[in-house]
């Protein structure tokens, strides 16, 4: 009777070893050489973490920040487009009316009274700068967020623009900051300050 | 009065008996702490990593943390032990551990015996070797009264196991022995080591490769090491006999363990790696400072490369299956170590140059792969052809 082999199956076979192999001492003195070259190879692949911080990559998703313009101000216009694209119903603005008055905020119609994010709640999927029409909200690389309480974790607006102060001068610009132009209102802005934007920089642009 | 007179005319043999007694208690647990930071540093390096660098310069001071906080852990007693077993049961592997260490020479001991401070507690035993196996192999009462005493399964598995791995390896590892005896004439350590005292190639490592071979294979499955640590393997036992022991119990048996592997390595320096004879530090010890230092020395040394190399061994090697442990044993080793034996009684019986061991030694071991290789394929190839011919392996379903 000859051998049927089912077709679907694969069978495996056991390696096969020399005499010499079977001797099991040569196997076993090329194991120890191995962990001798290991031992004295000197190049561990240890991170010493707290001691010496991670290079990240500046796209990376981590802690949100507010940006602010060239005067100061915050640059969000209270337009609700991050609170309804976030997926994770973290965002919470409450807009107010730019005091019209004076003539500092004549660009602007509205501005948020307060911001806050959920920073427990967030996903940290982006949604909310792709949202953004003016840039003003982005994930920076700051990736050890912690507290000791689920309050504390609540990111109001100036804690926001902190976070884009502490960006700012550590040099730590997300690269999502120059992708350019994303939409009509800060085609505006930009085009009223430097020209058309150049062409093929950006997503959007 | 009569206690103060025989204490003062023993004192002269009693004090360096004392010291010696008080060096091995001071050492065994200092050292048993140091070899598992040693061990963790070396696991470390070899897979690439830094290792235990955050207490004391390059974490030295690790192992005396470790050793604080194991001293002051809860002690458990879990509901469903048997108390006094579970209690006696580390104490026994340990105390069985250091009684081995009785007979050890741990530095130069000359064989004139003078008086005076001697690097070890009981010199001139002439049954020393005999006397280490005796009480080495009790400590598989502690593994045995351990596991059964945890009145768990896992643990009783790892005894279980335990018991029949020391009850294998003890005669590949007696039979390893003998022909070191047969040469060198005695049974007690300090000969057998002076007996090395000529040029390099005196020691029994050149005179008996096979043996060498067979003594620290058995050897090392005596101390439950890796390739041999089936009474603790983590993925099958939990953590084996140990499993229901924590805090200072453990330490018992872990120190023992430690402790077995420091036994093991100063018997394999002393046997076959010419004990404290090194080239140019030759012929009997004289009783100098310098020559008794530079002896300890030399001896410590190379106790500490055999230590190394069995740590070595653990990340080079992986984990014997159960039959394959026994089949190294009795299909491996013990034929190995007759042969051996055989051999060695035909070059003292017949006195032909003692040199010719080494050789022909060698050639039998490749001698004896090589059949036994062959015969298990054409045994394979018997089974192999039934199983086919009877549609084992291609049924269709």
């Amino acid at each position: 009777m000859t051998t049927k082999r089912e077709k679907t199956v694969k069978w495996g076979e056991e390696p096969k070893i020399g005499w010499v192999e079977a001797m099991y001492l040569p196997a076993v003195m090329s194991g120890v050489a191995t962990a001798v070259r290991h031992a004295f190879s000197g190049k561990p692949m240890t991170r010493q973490y707290p001691d010496v911080e991670p290079e990240i990559p500046p796209n990376y998703r981590g802690v949100h920040r507010l940006n602010r313009d060239e005067a100061g101000r915050v640059k969000c216009v209270a337009c609700y487009m991050c609170q309804t694209a976030c997926p994770a119903n973290c965002i919470e603005i409450i807009a107010a009316p730019a005091p019209k008055d004076d003539p500092h905020w004549k660009d602007r119609d509205k501005y948020p009274a307060t911001f806050t994010i959920d920073e427990l709640r967030c996903i940290y999927c982006g949604m909310c700068e792709e949202a953004c029409p003016v840039d003003a909200i982005e994930l920076t690389s700051i990736y050890d967020l912690t507290g000791l309480s689920r309050e504390e974790m609540v990111f109001d607006k100036e804690k926001l623009l902190s976070v884009f102060d502490k960006t700012v001068q550590s040099g730590k610009d997300p690269v999502r900051t120059n992708r350019g132009v994303l939409g009509p209102a800060s085609e505006e802005a930009q085009s009223a300050k430097q020209g058309p934007p150049p062409p093929g920089r950006g997503r959007h642009g | 009065m009569d206690l103060y007179q025989t204490l003062t005319e023993m004192w002269p043999s009693l004090w360096p008996t004392l010291a010696a007694i008080g060096v091995i208690l001071a050492f065994v647990p200092v050292l048993g702490l140091y070899m598992t930071f040693i061990e963790r540093k070396l696991a470390a390096y070899v897979q690439d990593r830094i290792g235990p660098n955050r207490v004391g310069p390059f974490g030295l001071f690790q192992a005396i943390a470790d050793g604080i906080k194991i001293f002051l852990k809860e002690q458990i007693i879990p509901d469903h032990v048997y108390t006094f077993i579970y209690f006696v049961a580390p104490t026994i592997s340990l105390m069985t551990a250091m009684f081995a260490l009785v007979v050890m020479p741990f530095g130069p001991v000359p064989v004139d015996y003078q008086e005076g401070f001697r690097f070890v507690v009981a010199p001139g035993i002439d049954i020393g070797i005999l006397f280490m196996f005796a009480i080495s192999s009790l400590s598989a009462y502690g593994i045995i009264l351990g596991g059964w005493a945890s009145n768990n399964k896992y643990s009783l598995y790892g005894a279980i196991r335990s018991c029949a791995q020391f009850i294998s390896y003890e005669i590949p590892l007696g039979l390893s022995i003998i022909g070191v005896i047969a040469i060198s004439g005695s049974l007690n350590l300090e000969k057998i080591v002076a007996a090395q005292g000529g040029s390099i190639w005196d020691w029994n490592v050149f005179w008996q490769p096979l043996a060498f071979i067979v003594f620290f294979t058995s050897a090392l499955a005596e101390t439950n090491r890796l390739p041999f640590d089936l009474p603790e393997c983590e993925q099958e036992l939990v953590g084996g006999f140990h499993t229901e022991y924590g805090g200072i119990k453990f330490v018992l048996f872990f120190l023992a363990e430690y402790t077995h592997i420091v036994t093991v390595s100063f018997l394999t320096a002393l046997l076959f790696l010419g004990g404290w004879h090194f080239p140019g530090l030759t012929g009997p010890v004289d009783g100098s400072l310098g020559g008794m230092l530079l002896r300890t020395f030399v001896l410590v040394a190379k106790v500490g490369g055999v230590v190394a190399f069995i740590m070595l061994l653990r990340w080079a090697l992986p984990r014997f299956r159960f039959d394959q442990l026994m089949g190294l044993a009795w299909k491996g080793l013990i034929p190995l170590g007759l042969i051996n034996l055989v051999l060695v009684a035909i070059v003292l019986t017949l006195e032909l140059p003692k040199h010719l061991l080494a050789g022909t030694a060698l050639l039998l071991f490749v001698a004896a792969v090589f059949s036994s290789y062959q015969l298990q394929r054409s045994m394979n190839q018997t089974v192999n052809a039934r199983a086919l011919n009877n549609g084992v392996r291609g049924v269709s379903a």
